[in-house]
């Protein structure tokens, strides 16, 4: 698979803005509602210092704490991370527990495999991500800035050198701290990334108290996904009005994504909200989609073609923009073997810490495995059926883990598998009679190569 | 005000007494670990719910005011 890619800005925004002029004082905004706002267009540099400063100036400072956060609250800005949580609600909660105390942490942990949105920004537009860091500071009235990267794009992205750049030319208030995050799918769940980043290891606890109540070395902390970070720097500079005129009333502003598409391609590429899902990936070779990433759901690619990039419109169907990953599955492929290799390593992935997890996903990962004929480590069936309970095993240990974990991680893993068992009914009743209509085909869905250790959790 | 018991699924290690003491809101799955009812603890069970939170071994379980 290829890496992160600056894509197209492929989306084309439901309500085309109106370009209004920026807040920044003689300077013109990015047109409103055209894309990409985040990512330098294409051609253009965008990881240097004078190549940002030259598109988007200084540090917009407010000056004083809280200021900004009625701008975001009127932009409407909701969390990239994957939760869409109001981000105004936690500048709130933080600004009002923190008390000088707070600590903001930018979020790169990015421990989903099949998304490299965080990685293409830090890579493309580091400094939009710590424009955003300083302005949240500022916001909360933050004593310390962290900086919390997945472990690999830490050592390729030199930050530190930018971020002693831009101290040293007095862009940053603060001194940002950069802290490795292991490459775990849930290394980026706040509480466990306040666990790590106050020198624990990176697993969940049980809440509350929230992280913005008592997070990294139990101060109020923020925790925001790097992209909502650079998006909120945008809106300190250009506005909330500026911010709505991409995406729609309800979910304002673009986000960045990670298409995978049959072909086997992946980019990263900047969509507004509202989208049609057939202009971010091909649905015409494709049976499926998988929209959400690993917590998501499969929706099939007839349905996909009628659905825009909408918590609106996704959210019945168990799915969610999530941190913006789709995937449309090759129709040469089989939709359960896929969505059983990514469930072997999710259980894998489980911290281990709460009964029904540490035993519910494994079991239900062996099920769809066997049901999928990948029984055999690495091979396949061969024809063999699996056993005819196979499937009442799974839907009833599917509902002994919902909602009985301390995080979201056994809960988003059976909803990812059940909409599997609902869009690929026909592969389930062929693997059934232990057949499988897909061929020897490689994984289509990345997955980590070689299995995690106890060791990388911190 | 209606109280609800809770797990702390992290501080639990399934020890299963709280299903011995509690089995009208509480019962174990098949690998030993609580499943509690979705229900608020009725006025006739509060004692036996505060000697189920008491006596657990792991102190894993709690009686708080309903979510």
């Amino acid at each position: 698979m290829s890496p992160a890619t600056n894509g197209p800005a492929v989306a084309s925004p439901l309500m085309p803005g109106p370009g209004t002029a920026g807040t920044w004082p003689g300077r013109q905004s990015p047109a409103g509602g055209g894309l990409p706002r985040l990512l330098p267009p294409a051609g253009q540099p965008g990881g240097d210092l004078a190549a940002h400063l030259g598109r988007h100036g200084p540090v917009p400072y407010r000056g004083e704490a809280a200021r900004l956060i009625p701008e975001v609250r009127a932009a409407g800005l909701t969390g990239r991370g994957g939760a869409a949580f109001p981000v105004h609600r936690k500048l709130e909660a933080v600004a009002a527990a923190g008390q000088g105390r707070a600590i903001v942490v930018g979020n790169a942990a990015e421990g989903e495999p099949a998304s490299h949105k965080d990685e293409a920004l830090l890579r493309l537009a580091p400094h939009l991500v710590l424009d955003g860091l300083q302005l949240a500071a500022e916001a909360v009235g933050a004593a310390r800035a962290v900086l919390y990267v997945r472990r690999d794009v830490h050592a390729g992205t030199r930050l530190e050198e930018k971020m002693t750049q831009r101290y040293g030319r007095g862009l940053d208030r603060l001194a940002v701290e950069v802290v490795p995050a292991p490459a775990r799918f849930l290394a980026g769940e706040e509480s466990a990334l306040a666990s790590l980043v106050s020198g624990g290891a990176a697993v969940p606890r049980f809440t509350p108290p929230r992280v913005f109540e008592r997070g990294v070395d139990g101060r109020p902390t923020l925790v925001q996904n790097v992209e909502t970070l650079a998006h909120l720097a945008l809106i300190a500079r250009y506005g909330p009005g500026w911010f709505r005129a991409a995406g729609t009333p309800d979910e304002p502003g673009t986000m960045l994504c990670t298409l995978h598409q049959a072909d086997g391609s992946a980019t990263v590429a900047e969509a507004a909200f509202g989208t049609p899902l057939a202009d971010l990936v091909s649905l015409s070779s494709a049976t499926a989609v998988l929209v959400g990433g690993y917590h998501g759901a499969w929706i099939p690619a007839a349905q996909a073609s009628r659905l825009r990039l909408t918590n609106a419109m996704l959210r019945p169907l168990g799915a969610f923009t999530g941190a913006g990953v789709l995937a449309a599955l090759p129709a040469d492929r089989c939709g359960l073997v896929e969505t059983a290799r990514v469930a072997r390593y999710l259980a894998l992935e489980s911290a281990g810490q709460c009964g029904p997890c540490l035993n519910g996903l494994p079991a239900v990962a062996a099920a769809l495995a066997e049901l999928a004929g990948l029984a055999s480590e690495g091979g396949r069936g061969g024809g063999r059926r699996p056993d005819s309970r196979v499937v009442s095993d799974l839907i009833r240990w599917a509902g002994l883990v919902e909602g009985r974990g301390a995080c979201h991680h056994p809960d988003g893993t059976v909803r990812f598998i059940g909409s599997a068992l609902r869009v690929f009914e026909a592969e389930v009743r062929e693997h059934q009679r232990g057949r499988c209509g897909a061929g020897s085909s490689p994984p289509f869905l990345p997955v980590p190569a070689g299995p995690s250790t106890d060791a990388d959790w911190s | 005000m209606t109280t609800r018991v809770q797990v702390n699924p992290i501080a639990c290690s399934g020890h299963g007494l709280c299903a011995e003491l509690l089995p009208e809101l509480i019962t174990l799955d098949e690998w030993g670990y609580p499943v509690i009812a979705d229900q608020p603890v009725p006025a006739r069970l509060a004692r036996e719910a505060r000697r189920a939170v008491t006596d657990c071994p792991a102190l894993a379980l709690r009686i708080a005011e309903a979510w």
